[in-house]
C-alpha cells in the first residue's frame, strides 16, 4: 500500500467572525463571511473553489454556500456526522478529495448560533428513539448529564479531583485572557470562583461548560505544491484520522465493557499509525473541551499518559504555556467560544504560524481533536 | 402503544419513544418484569436492543428476565436550566446500575424511595457508588411504566 495522506495538503487560509453571546447576523451570513475571510487569508479567489465539508448541526449547506460567495463548480462535498465529533474530519476529507485528484481547493466551515439560539436538549418533540429512550425519561437530559455520568465514575475509579478539571478550566480560561478575540478575554478565573460556583450536572459545575456562542469560522485546504504559492505559509495536515469504536454508543457511551476508554482511543490508534511522530513530540494541543472531562479522558486515548493519569497530568501546570503540553491556546470552547470545535482546528493553525496570542516558542507539530464521547476525528499538523 | 409513542406528556416528563427493537423491554416492564435481551443462539445478553447478535450474527432473540437487583455504576445530580418537569424536582438524581444477573448491562434510571415517590425522593447523600439497588416499576402515564430503583437494606 502506497497511498498516504501524509503532509500531501496544507491548510493555507483560516477566517473567522467575532465571537459574542448574540450576533445580529444569520449563520447563513456568519459562514459567507468566514468563508471569504478564509480564501482572502489564503490568496485564492472564491471561484476557484471546487470542494465543501461540512459537519452535522450546520446550517449552511454547500449548495448556500457555494453562490453566495461565488465558488466554481464543486466536484467533491461531504457532510460528516456527530456534530462535534465530526470537526476534524472535514480537514480529513478535504485532504483526501484533494490527494485524489477529485478536487483542488477545499473549504472547511462552521457557523453557528448557539449563543442566542434555542438549546437543541429542550426539543422534546423529536426525540432519537435510541438510544434516548434508555435515557431521557429518568431526567438525563442534556449532554452535560451525559458526560457529567462518566465524570463520577472517572473520579471514584481513578481519584480525579474537582481540582483536577479546575485545572483544564483554568488554563483555558488564562489562554483565553490573552486572546483579544475570546468571549472570557477580560474574565479572570480563580479556584474561588470555580468551587463556589453553581452546579449545572454535579459533579460538574459552571465553569466545567463551554461557553454558548454565536459564531463562525472557515479554513482552506490545498495540495501542498500549491500551498507552497499561497499568502501564508503551509501549515500541514500531516496525519489525521476519524474514531468509531467497536461497540460505541455515542455521547450515552455506558453499555460497553469499558465506558471510560472512549473514541479518541480508536481515532489515536489511527492517527500515529501514520505519523512520523509520537505524543512526545507534540508541543502544543488543541483538544475538545465542551466539557472539562473530556481534556482528562482525551489525554490518555491520545497517548499522553497512561489509563487514569489524565487528572493528574494536569497537575503543576501542565496544561499551561511552559508546562508539559500547553492546551487550547485560544481558550478553547471552555472560554474562547464553542462553535463546536472549529476554533481549535484554526488556532492550531496560528501556533504553527507562529502567530498565536498565546504562542507556543517553536511550535512545529500540534494536535487538534474533535469532540471525544462522540463518533470522533482529529488532526496532526506540522509547519 | 399509543402513549408511549407520544414521547411526552403535556409540559410533562418525557416518556420512552420506543424503536421496534426497544418495544418488547416497555411491554415486559409495563408487567412489572425487568427482562434484557439476549442471543437465542449464542445466548449472550446485549443492551440496547438490537436486531441481531455482533457476536455471532444470529436474528433469534430472547427476552431474558432479571432478577432486578444490580449497584450503582455512577450517577450526576442535574440541576437547571432543565425541562419544567425536571425543574420540578430538583435535586433529583440519575443513576447508571449495573445489573447483579449480568454485569455487562447498565440501565439509567432514578433511586427513589418509593416506587411512586418522585425523582428527588432520596437524599443525594445517601448515594454512593456500588450502593445495592433493587427494581421496582412506575405507571408513569396510562400505559407506560418504567423501572425505578429503590436503595437496599433501608
Amino acid at each position: 500500500m502506497t497511498a498516504t495522506l501524509k503532509d500531501t495538503t496544507a491548510i493555507v487560509g483560516i477566517g473567522q467572525t467575532p465571537f459574542a453571546r448574540q450576533l445580529p447576523e444569520s449563520e447563513k451570513t456568519l459562514a459567507c463571511r468566514a468563508v471569504l475571510a478564509a480564501l482572502d487569508d489564503a490568496g485564492i479567489p472564491p471561484s476557484q473553489v471546487d470542494a465543501f465539508a461540512s459537519y452535522t448541526m450546520e446550517e449552511t449547506d454547500e449548495v448556500e454556500l457555494a453562490k453566495a460567495i461565488g465558488a466554481g463548480d464543486a466536484t467533491f462535498f461531504s457532510r460528516v456526522g456527530y456534530g462535534g465529533g465530526g470537526s476534524c474530519a472535514t480537514v480529513a476529507h478535504l485532504a483526501a478529495a484533494i490527494t485524489t485528484g477529485q478536487a483542488t481547493v477545499g473549504v472547511a466551515w462552521r457557523s453557528r448560533k448557539r449563543g442566542s439560539g434555542p438549546r437543541p436538549w429542550t426539543e422534546t418533540r423529536a426525540q432519537l428513539p435510541t438510544p434516548a429512550q434508555w435515557t431521557r425519561p429518568y431526567g438525563l437530559l442534556r449532554p452535560v448529564d451525559e458526560i457529567a455520568m462518566l465524570a463520577r465514575r472517572y473520579m471514584h475509579e481513578y481519584g480525579a479531583t474537582r481540582d483536577h478539571l479546575f485545572d483544564v478550566a483554568l488554563a483555558c480560561r488564562n489562554r483565553a485572557n490573552q486572546n483579544p478575540a475570546a468571549m472570557m478575554y477580560d474574565r479572570p478565573l480563580t479556584r474561588e470562583m470555580y468551587m463556589t460556583s453553581r452546579w449545572i450536572s454535579d459533579p460538574l459545575c459552571l465553569f466545567d461548560n463551554c461557553l454558548e456562542t454565536d459564531g463562525a469560522l472557515a479554513c482552506v485546504v490545498v495540495s501542498a505544491d500549491r500551498a507552497r504559492d499561497c499568502r501564508r505559509a503551509p501549515v500541514y495536515v500531516h496525519s489525521a484520522a476519524q474514531g468509531l469504536p467497536a461497540q460505541h454508543h455515542g455521547m450515552v457511551n455506558y453499555w460497553t465493557d469499558d465506558p471510560l476508554t472512549g473514541p479518541s482511543w480508536a481515532a489515536a490508534r489511527q492517527l500515529w499509525k501514520h505519523a512520523d511522530f509520537g505524543p512526545a513530540d507534540v508541543h502544543v494541543a488543541q483538544i475538545y473541551d465542551a466539557f472539562t472531562p473530556l481534556i482528562p479522558l482525551s489525554l490518555e486515548g491520545y497517548g499522553f499518559c497512561g489509563r487514569g493519569e489524565g487528572a493528574a497530568f494536569s497537575e503543576g501546570g501542565a496544561l499551561e504555556i511552559g508546562g508539559r503540553l500547553p492546551i487550547n491556546t485560544g481558550g478553547g470552547g471552555l472560554s474562547e467560544a464553542y462553535v463546536h470545535g472549529f476554533n481549535l482546528i484554526t488556532e492550531g493553525v496560528r501556533q504553527l504560524r507562529g502567530s498565536s496570542t498565546a504562542q507556543v516558542p517553536g511550535a512545529t507539530t500540534c494536535l487538534v481533536t474533535a469532540g471525544e464521547g462522540v463518533p470522533t476525528s482529529a488532526l496532526l499538523l506540522r509547519s | 402503544m399509543s402513549s408511549m409513542m407520544r414521547g411526552t406528556t403535556d409540559n410533562g416528563p418525557l416518556l420512552p419513544v420506543a424503536d421496534a427493537d426497544g418495544l418488547p423491554f416497555w411491554e415486559y416492564a409495563a408487567r412489572g418484569e425487568l427482562r434484557v435481551q439476549a442471543c437465542a443462539d449464542c445466548h449472550a445478553p446485549r443492551f440496547p436492543p438490537r436486531p441481531c447478535c455482533p457476536g455471532c450474527g444470529s436474528f433469534a432473540t430472547e427476552w431474558r428476565r432479571m432478577s432486578g437487583r444490580g449497584h450503582i455504576w455512577s450517577y450526576v445530580l442535574p440541576h437547571p436550566p432543565l425541562l419544567p418537569a425536571y425543574a420540578a424536582q430538583v435535586p433529583y438524581n440519575v443513576v447508571i446500575v449495573e445489573l447483579a444477573d449480568s454485569p455487562g448491562i447498565r440501565l439509567v434510571g432514578n433511586v427513589v424511595a418509593a416506587a411512586d415517590a418522585g425523582l428527588g425522593s432520596v437524599p443525594p447523600s445517601r448515594l454512593r457508588i456500588g450502593a445495592p439497588v433493587t427494581a421496582v416499576f412506575a405507571e408513569v402515564a396510562p400505559g407506560v411504566t418504567v423501572p425505578r430503583w429503590i436503595l437496599e437494606g433501608r
